[in-house]
């Protein structure tokens, strides 16, 4: 007990001594809204298991199988992650539970799925896409003025530039799209368009067409909570429009900051490994 | 020679006394407004070429830079003969992107076409001091690592791994330096900037890239922790913001810096169209000396759009793939680790 008590102490002393140790930015103290509306500034992330699968999913041995003796087992790329390339299980962010897929986008969707070592763009580290971005399991930051809303993201050095004023259709399709933002009362509004189809929803195959509209909505719950919610449009892919939604969380740490994870670099070996002068064990 | 450069620096200072006037574009909580979309590019050089003397150019002088600059890009901009023969085998010998056996041609570029004015002044080059405008000697140590480099990647050593390939190329950052932020003169020189009461966010068009400054702050990462473009804190000096950025990682050198490189950068803003840019770099196992330059950043007002770089990038494989098949045609072939 004696020892117990003393060990108790010493942890309360070192840890004491860390978080002194530790350099905390100093922040200025944060103003409920900014230019009149609630402010979005600060480091926010998703806690759910979306970027796995939208829908609602139990926890599995892998992302990608092949037949087993018995039961299907990891496949041979994935078997050495062990548990750590296993899938937790999640309550799905679609309303209802359902994508009212067309049929053929229904059977892209099943393709994708079998095919996801070859074919999720995020094991590439391709941009996201809206709205991936959002739930992938990294923070990201919104930097929120007078004059610009502004979201970085950790995960490939991701960015979105969401104009306050409507520059008209985007004149080329990309990843991440045009977001164009208007506030209805204390919600900001975010209408996306101007989309490639080369984004996923998630690593489960879920797809789209360029024919995707998004609209998000932002609603604030308090300073360190978010309402995300996203109309998801796409007559090309879908029969009718679907939704998502879930809370976003502020990091309140105050030293919480965006790191960076350009995973470009990252799967070098993976994308031209191949094409190496040196050869390296395969 | 010390006094001289004091007497350069008493001139500056003066002419900044002079340039500046009380500035309406604030922020709400007081700080000069930086935000906007930007542009760094300009014709004027980093370094000064040898044969110039003087800091400042005449107005003919500079009229003079910028009217050829204008006559050689409508040389360029004139539609190519139709009949004109292919390019010879293995190129043309020219080098560059723009090279060889023909890459971008001049539609794809673009340099900038004025002369650097800061403070009202015309300048021959963007580096200040030291006074005669040119980057310090590199040290024994850097030559060295260069010597060791250049040896690595002789010939046909350049194409032998990804990590050989420039940075650009391989999509990791702009084919210009990204921190200090000088132009490229070659294309896309444009950056946006987004101001909060704790970050200042500096996005390079090029790739993509988010440099979150964050204020308040004292400390830099942890050693080893070495993000692409360095870390940066930065802090109100009056009406300047300074940003200090160190934990750059080795392999993103400004002119052959090492991963002690040490930028720290003002941005002021002047007036309705300009933000006077001036950088410091300090690297004491690279360079002889610190250096720094000024750079006008002028208002755009046009669009930053995404540059999905990584996303479509055949030339890194097929630069690759292209020498691993030019020695299988010369018999050599791929090592075995």
């Amino acid at each position: 007990m004696r020892d117990f008590a003393v060990a108790f102490f010493t942890a309360i002393v070192v840890g004491a001594g860390f978080w002194a140790a530790t350099p905390v930015d100093t922040q200025t103290a944060r103003p409920a809204r900014v230019a009149g509306k609630p402010n979005l500034n600060g480091v926010w992330q998703a806690l759910n298991t979306a970027n796995y699968d939208i829908l609602s999913h139990p926890a599995k041995a892998a992302l990608a199988f092949r037949p087993g003796p018995v039961v299907p087992v990891p496949a041979a790329p994935v078997v050495a992650f062990g548990a750590v390339g296993a899938v937790p299980a999640g309550i799905g962010i679609v309303e209802g539970d359902e994508i009212p897929y067309l049929p053929e986008a229904k059977k892209k969707q099943l393709e994708n799925q079998a095919n996801w070592l070859d074919r999720d763009p995020e094991i590439k580290c391709y941009l996201p896409g809206v709205p991936r971005a959002n739930y992938m399991p990294f923070p990201f930051q919104i930097l929120h003025s007078d004059k610009a809303i502004f979201f970085a993201y950790e995960y490939a050095g991701a960015v979105r530039n969401v104009y306050l004023k409507d520059p008209g259709p985007a004149p080329v399709d990309s990843w991440m799209g045009q977001s164009v933002g208007t506030w209805e009362g204390d919600t900001l509004v975010i209408t996306v368009t101007g989309f490639n189809d080369q984004s996923w929803f998630d690593r489960a195959g879920n797809h789209h067409s360029d024919q995707l509209k998004v609209v998000e909505r932002y609603t604030p719950q308090g300073p360190d909570h978010l309402w995300y919610e996203a109309t998801i449009e796409d007559p090309q892919t879908f029969s009718k429009p679907w939704k998502i939604r879930m809370p976003l969380y502020r990091h309140i740490n105050p030293n919480a900051r965006l790191n960076q994870f350009k995973c470009v670099e990252f799967v070098e070996e993976l994308m031209y490994g191949k094409f190496r002068k040196t050869q390296g064990p395969q | 020679m010390r006094k001289l450069i004091a007497l350069a620096f008493a001139a500056l200072a003066a002419t900044t006394v002079v340039a500046q006037k009380p500035l309406s574009l604030r922020t709400p909580d007081g700080k000069p407004d930086l935000q906007g979309i930007w542009s760094n590019s300009t014709i004027t050089p980093l370094e000064r070429p040898q044969n110039v003397t003087s800091l400042v150019l005449s107005e003919a002088e500079a009229a003079r830079m910028e009217r050829a600059t204008l006559e050689r890009r409508e040389r360029l901009n004139e539609p190519s003969d139709p009949d004109r023969p292919a390019p010879p085998k293995g190129g043309d010998g020219s080098t560059g992107a723009a090279g060889n056996v023909g890459g971008y041609n001049n539609f794809w570029l673009d340099p900038g076409d004025r002369v650097a004015v800061v403070d009202g002044q015309r300048r021959s080059s963007l580096i200040i001091d030291p006074p005669n405008g040119r980057i310090p000697a590199l040290t024994d140590e850097a030559r060295a690592r260069q010597g060791a480099r250049l040896k690595l990647m002789a010939g046909r050593g350049q194409y032998d791994h990804p990590e050989f390939r420039p940075l650009a190329e391989r999509c990791l950052l702009s084919f210009g330096p990204t921190t200090p932020l000088v132009p490229n003169y070659f294309y896309n020189n444009n950056l946006q900037i987004v101001q909060t009461p704790d970050h200042v966010m500096i996005l390079m068009e090029m790739v993509h890239d988010a440099r979150i400054v964050r204020l308040n702050a004292t400390t830099h990462l942890p050693r080893h922790m070495r993000p692409w473009m360095g870390d940066s804190i930065g802090r109100w000096e009056g009406d300047t913001l300074v940003v200090d950025t160190t934990n750059f990682p080795p392999q993103q050198n400004f002119r052959g810096s090492s991963e002690n490189l040490h930028v720290v950068e003002r941005f002021r803003r002047v007036d309705a169209k300009t933000i006077n840019y001036r950088f410091t770099v300090d690297d004491p196992s690279t360079f002889t000396a610190p250096f720094s330059g000024e750079i006008p950043f002028r208002a755009m007002d046009e669009l930053i759009y995404e540059y999905a770089c990584h996303e479509g990038n055949y030339a890194l494989s097929n630069v690759l793939s292209g020498a691993r098949n030019e020695e299988k045609r010369l018999g050599t072939k791929q090592e075995k680790q």
